[in-house]
């Protein structure tokens, strides 16, 4: 079923409360509920640059969270360098740490599409399960990478005492600031992957995905256009990682932890795989059902997991569908 | 290093790839059947683990520990296919990652309410307790070499059970054309159920074969997890033979680089430089050796349906 | 559109029900009278043990104390940190805004305890470590708000490092994971064993096998070897140590938490006769140990390890300043300066706090024994150090 109208619709009631959100929850005396809202958008955009590939382009990468890692590295190792008062590197040009946000951010993405070119390159030459297996081991390499940065805490990763900064009266120190930047990001990036999807590049991708053969008949070449996707998911994700270092004020290898890359899968098919929206809407269901449980119990994993499960039986178009009428675009 | 370590380095890559095996046997017979990518693997292998750790004591007698800590994982293993998994067998890979991820923090947490959350006791029977010097003046745990024998009996099992009987004619059947098993009046459903209780075993079995050389604790099948898919994906997805040779491959080529890694960066860089890349290359090297297999042949190095 | 305009009023409700939901809305405010105690702990998960253990004791040494600390009636708001540092570090912003908590507490991992200081400090909230004590915080980035109540990480590897050299060890092996807290741990040992080194192997983080690195061990042939494996590698480490026939042929050091009562249990008697250096061992003959370890065993029938007598020690710690400042929480300048004084009686024994706010205490060695009723445990067989403070305190400027 398609109805544009009742999908236009739910995002604008979605990003009515999502602006408003800010003002109830100080309303309500609950400020806390930015800062978790902001840890909703954050994942929200790692689970969207997610779909990207694994909804439209029927890639599902299990080491997504590496790229989520490898930009709130950025993000940590040039902080830790101002902490430090040393250079990044001084061959073959004197680089010094920074924690200016209009460096370390796009610097942050860069690194993430930049990684995701590489095990892309070579992880696209597989399909299926093989495809799932290979993301996870490069993955697990970067996670053993990680650890090993004895320079950066290696397993204890790095504390920020600085986070991000932009120009002058916007202070990410403040909640509510950062959660409209926050929002902003996930906005334009929503906004970015609208357009690619239902551009001719959109197109070809989604059609990689249903029949690779017919693409190849028609002159496309699949790889070429799977693998430029899969850079852009690299870089949304390496951004969400540099938000994410500043939502946390930390930045470790846990964060690229084969766990974490299954759950933003769980996001993005809790909300609705190929929606672009309901990944956002699935890092909220997810997020605030393991803050609920987890209050409720301290056995509350034994209440999620029969959850996934539920959901992945009986619904099969996640949370968007069922909102807004609209599963994947051509179901 | 001298011939002696050598040889006995390479006893030690036999030995982890077989206690390997163990475990991938039962994850791609299932893929290789339904289909099925079951991520609860690892769940059914933490019981298994549990239930002889728990038997053991009341028995006084690990064979028979393991010998009735068989059946009621694969009882758990077929209620969980019934209740949950049967009808995921059509849907997509990522539908059974999702649903099986799910089951995994389930079990753990199952496992944490029933037995606690501090890890429990398990040891080999005493008659395999101490050593035995296979290689002159090499002492190899006997219980080491008990797991060898283990592996190489299910290897053998399961290529008679596929080869050589009527399951087996049926198992190779349904992986190949399922309609016409139905429409030959095979009760698929029920065959399948069983199968998915052979694996459930399988797992319990490795299980109960590693509890007394590993930690048994919340969440030791996801330690195991990984490295299995690693030696099945190299193997290529679905093939016993494929996984007893990925499992052999990975267990020499991690013990090797484990061993001769930093001896040889030694030779190339200061000893404190080499210790630590030696360790961070060979904690890489299984990953290096998949991500190589794969970008060589993609599907594996014995892909079941080629 | 019938069903799809409900949907959509439901998709908002839920939206609205998060931010008025009653079980997410316990009153904030503390009143007079009272203190409330954040306990973030790991209670999912492998290291699950360890946050039980924490949170047993922590709830023990309240019940102890009537129910209150330093006079004040004490609430604790437990949560499961998952051992996922940015987890970690939202429940503490969560708890210092929602729950308006005094203190935080309950932390096992170093890596979690870096990335919650940065809030806590902004916040005013002090956090007193019952585990964690990362040589970052004694050093360089060493914290007004912090006090590491356990100890500084490499005490208890300079502990058995003294301890070889002592006992003539000349040629020494020495393990740990590939980590920084591994290679701080034999840089630890090295700081006081000053014997040769034949091996200094690292082993990947959650490795489950060792045997190819005991062979190259017993080719080694040292006199004593040094292993630094916490959680599950420790018992997986020391199972396939004894079954490799190294037990009895080659002395097995390690430091006191891979060879505590929460693991003990599982390594079974291939731990026996170990020899293992602490701060803290269950026979300490003082009588706020007794009354602790005799309480810790009748509420939860299982012998206290290390990490909950940690944690006992931080609830009386708390109790003892809060007490000095007449029961006032909100000038921080003066609970610190009580934290600072350590004024209580520590079921350790003597305790003081370093300028750094890590411990000056004493180490044990500490032998593994099967007690009256055939289980595990650690007697202590001497005194390694006394009064010792860790080596980063000068790098502290606070």
């Amino acid at each position: 079923m398609r109805d544009h109208g009742r999908e236009t619709l739910a995002v604008l009631i979605g990003l009515a409360f999502l602006l408003a959100l800010p003002f109830l929850a100080e309303a309500a005396g609950k400020g806390f509920y930015v800062t978790l809202f902001t840890r909703i958008l954050i994942f929200g955009l790692a689970a969207v640059s997610l779909d990207l590939i694994l909804g439209y382009g029927g890639m599902v990468s299990f080491g997504h969270a590496a790229f989520v890692g490898v930009g709130a590295y950025a993000v940590g190792i040039l902080s830790w360098h101002v902490f430090d008062g040393s250079p990044l590197m001084t061959w073959p040009v004197t680089l010094e740490g920074t924690e200016n946000a209009f460096v370390v951010w796009p610097l942050a993405m860069l690194m993430g599409g930049l990684f995701a070119l590489v095990i892309g390159a070579i992880s696209l030459r597989t399909t299926g399960i093989s495809f799932i297996m290979i993301t996870l081991a490069f993955a697990q390499m970067l996670f053993y990478l990680a650890i090993g940065l004895r320079k950066y805490g290696g397993e204890d990763g790095i504390a920020l005492y600085n986070k991000s900064q932009l120009v002058p009266p916007i202070d990410l120190f403040d909640r509510t600031t950062f959660y409209y930047v926050c929002l902003g990001l996930l906005v334009a990036f929503l906004a970015v992957c609208r357009r690619l999807t239902r551009s001719r590049f959109g197109m070809a991708v989604q059609g990689a995905r249903i029949n690779e053969r017919r693409m190849k008949a028609l002159g496309f070449s699949p790889y070429r256009y799977k693998l430029t996707a899969f850079v852009i998911s690299g870089a949304g994700a390496g951004l969400s990682g540099a938000l994410l270092a500043n939502a946390a004020e930390f930045v470790g290898p846990a964060y690229m932890s084969w766990q974490r890359s299954g759950e933003l899968i769980v996001m993005v098919v809790l909300g609705g795989m190929g929606t672009l929206f309901g990944p956002v809407a699935g890092a909220a269901a997810f997020l605030l059902l393991e803050e609920w449980l987890a209050d409720l119990t301290e056995h509350w994993q034994i209440i999620l997991g029969p959850i996934l499960l539920f959901v992945v039986v009986f619904a099969r178009r996640g949370l968007w569908g069922w909102v807004a009428g609209q599963g994947r675009e051509d179901r | 290093m001298t011939l002696l370590l050598l040889i006995e380095q390479g006893l030690n890559g036999l030995q982890l790839g077989v206690m390997l095996f163990l475990m991938a046997a039962g994850l791609t017979l299932v893929f290789g059947i339904m289909d099925m990518i079951n991520l609860a693997h690892g769940s059914f292998y933490m019981v298994g683990a549990y239930l002889t750790a728990t038997f053991a004591p009341v028995f006084d007698s690990f064979a028979l520990a393991v010998l009735a800590a068989l059946p009621l994982a694969a009882l758990v293993g077929m209620a969980v296919e019934v209740v949950a998994l049967r009808t995921l067998y059509r849907r997509e890979h990522l539908d059974q990652v999702l649903a099986t991820f799910g089951l995994i923090l389930f079990f753990n947490e199952l496992v944490r309410i029933v037995w606690g959350p501090q890890p429990i006791f398990l040891q080999p029977p005493s008659w395999l307790a101490g050593t035995v010097e296979i290689i002159p003046g090499v002492p190899y745990p006997a219980f080491r070499l008990a797991i060898i024998a283990v592996g190489l009996a299910v290897a053998v099992f399961l290529y008679l059970l596929i080869t050589r009987t009527r399951t087996g004619m049926l198992i190779r059947a349904g992986a190949s054309n399922r309609e016409m098993l139905g429409a030959l009046g095979v009760d698929v459903k029920r065959l399948y159920t069983l199968v998915f209780g052979l694996g459930a075993a399988l797992a319990a079995l490795a299980g109960a074969m590693a509890g007394p050389v590993l930690a048994v604790q919340v969440g030791m099948g996801e330690s195991v997890l990984i490295l299995t898919f690693v030696v099945i994906v190299i193997g290529g997805l679905g093939s016993v033979r494929g996984a007893l040779v990925g499992a052999l491959l990975v267990g020499m080529v991690d013990t090797l680089a484990r061993a001769l890694l930093p001896t040889v960066l030694r030779t190339m860089m200061p000893p404190s430089q080499a210790d630590g890349m030696g360790a961070s290359l060979a904690s890489m090297t299984i990953y290096i050796l998949m991500a190589a297999v794969l970008a060589w042949k993609p599907r594996g190095l014995f892909p079941a349906h080629a | 559109m019938n069903s799809a305009s409900s949907r959509l009023g439901a998709f908002l409700a839920v939206g609205l029900a998060c931010l008025a939901s009653p079980a997410l809305a316990q009153s904030g405010e503390t009143k007079p009278g009272e203190i409330k105690i954040g306990m973030i702990t790991t209670l999912s998960g492998p290291g699950s043990g360890l946050g039980n253990d924490v949170r047993d004791a922590f709830a023990l040494a309240v019940k102890d104390l009537g129910g209150s600390l330093g006079g004040l009636k004490a609430t604790v708001i437990e949560a499961d940190d998952q051992q996922k540092p940015d987890v970690a570090k939202q429940l503490a912003d969560r708890m210092v805004e929602r729950d308006k908590v005094d203190v935080v507490t309950g932390i096992i991992w170093s890596n979690l305890a870096l990335a919650l200081m940065p809030s806590l400090e902004r916040a005013e909230v002090f956090f007193l470590s019952p585990n964690a004590g990362p040589s970052q915080l004694a050093g360089k980035q060493c914290n007004p708000f912090f006090f590491g109540v356990a100890y500084q990480n490499d005490g208890q590897h300079e502990a058995m490092g003294q301890h070889m050299q002592a006992q003539g060890i000349k040629r020494a092996y020495l393990m740990a994971p590939n980590y920084p807290a591994g290679k701080d741990a034999l840089t630890g040992v090295k700081r006081f064993f000053k014997g040769e080194v034949v091996g200094e192997v690292y082993t990947t983080v959650g490795q489950l096998d060792y045997a190819a690195e005991l062979a190259q061990l017993r080719a080694a042939a040292p006199d004593g070897v040094y292993i630094f494996y916490p959680g599950g590698m420790g018992i997986n480490f020391v199972k396939q140590f004894e079954q490799a026939g190294l037990k009895g042929k080659v002395p097995l050091f390690g430091p006191g938490f891979s060879f505590s009562e929460d693991s003990l249990p599982a390594i079974g008697d291939a731990a026996l006769g170990v020899m293992n250096t602490a701060q803290w061992s269950s026979d300490l003959d003082n009588p706020q140990n007794r009354k602790f370890v005799q309480g810790f065993e009748a509420a939860y029938n299982r012998l206290p390890s290390v990490y909950a007598a940690q944690a006992y020690d931080v609830a009386l710690l708390l109790d003892s300043a809060i007490r000095k400042t007449g029961g006032s929480l909100t000038d921080k300048n003066a609970l610190r300066a009580a934290l600072q004084s350590a004024d209580f009686k520590s079921i350790r024994g003597d305790f003081k706090f370093n300028a750094n706010h890590f411990p000056i205490q004493d180490y044990y060695l500490r032998e593994v024994v099967k007690d009256d009723k055939g289980r595990l445990t650690n007697v202590i067989r001497s005194t390694v150090f006394e009064d010792h403070a860790d080596p980063y305190a000068a790098e502290c400027k606070m």
